[in-house]
């Protein structure tokens, strides 16, 4: 994992219920870090992120209502959260069902900030 | 979009939708175009054909000189517009796509749904052909003529 993240992500795939987490580039859906269980797939799930992130924002910002803070996609059997880190990367954490969705969007919030 | 094996075309316009690329071209090693879509003129095609696999040969031979694996993909980013180039082996022989993609999708994506044509391709793809005994200028001419038909409707 790269190096500087690695601290990051390991806080964060700690929570209870997190399949995985990723730093992402945000203006091309690489994968910058991650700390992914088998199964995920990080390429594809990277690129998807940053192409939801985008369009989020695209929306949000012709809303006027500014940049998204944080995204948060429910589905049948779990949740794909994505926080805007730094101007160019993204943190995308995917969540199983019935997990402290709160406390994770809290850590991710948190993460997020200090990747700035 | 037109191509010359029409077992190209479905696994083509699949990944040109899913991944929102401008323009795409399947090419062979040494240039011959094997399928387009988005390119309007021959001479553009043609450039970009050799071009693109002017790009692949030289990255491979550099990638040969510093003793690495040869590169499957290389990509160039613009501000405007990128483009995507990655290599593959048919039982036709080994392949390029040459992808020129907008701010309206991502590199990460175009990756993905080139990986999945690759998938696609090789389950579409018809068994190794014969190869012929012998190559004249005649044949040459007429699949050459063909060609051009087939990619641009002339």
């Amino acid at each position: 994992m790269t190096e500087p993240y690695a601290a990051p992500l390991d806080s964060l795939t700690r929570l209870r219920g997190i399949r995985g987490a990723m730093v992402v580039a945000a203006q091309d859906g690489l994968v910058v870090a991650e700390s992914l269980m088998g199964g995920v797939k990080g390429t594809a799930l990277a690129a998807m992120a940053a192409n939801l992130a985008a369009r989020v924002t695209e929306l949000s910002v012709r809303a006027a209502v500014g940049g998204p803070r944080f995204v948060h996609l429910q589905a049948q059997d779990g949740s794909l959260l994505v926080a805007p880190a730094a101007e160019d990367l993204l943190l995308v954490a995917v969540a199983g069902r019935d997990v402290p969705l709160g406390l994770i969007r809290l850590e991710m919030l948190r993460l997020a900030e200090r990747l700035a | 979009m037109r191509a010359i094996e029409p077992w190209v075309l479905a696994p083509l316009r699949a990944f040109v939708e899913d991944s929102s690329a401008r323009l795409a071209l399947l090419m062979t090693t040494s240039g011959q175009v094997v399928a387009q879509h988005g390119f309007t003129g021959a001479l553009d095609l043609m450039a970009a054909a050799a071009l693109g696999t002017g790009i692949i040969a030289s990255s491979g031979e550099l990638a040969l000189q510093m003793d690495w694996t040869p590169f499957r993909t290389v990509a160039h980013q613009g501000q405007r517009q990128s483009h995507f180039l990655g290599w593959f082996d048919t039982p036709h022989g080994r392949w390029v796509a040459l992808v020129v993609f907008g701010g309206e999708t991502k590199l990460g994506l175009v990756q993905v749904y080139f990986d999945q044509l690759v998938i696609e391709l090789l389950a579409a793809a018809p068994p190794e052909p014969v190869q012929k005994q012998e190559v004249l200028a005649a044949d040459f001419e007429r699949e050459l003529n063909a060609s051009l038909r087939a990619l641009f409707g002339r």
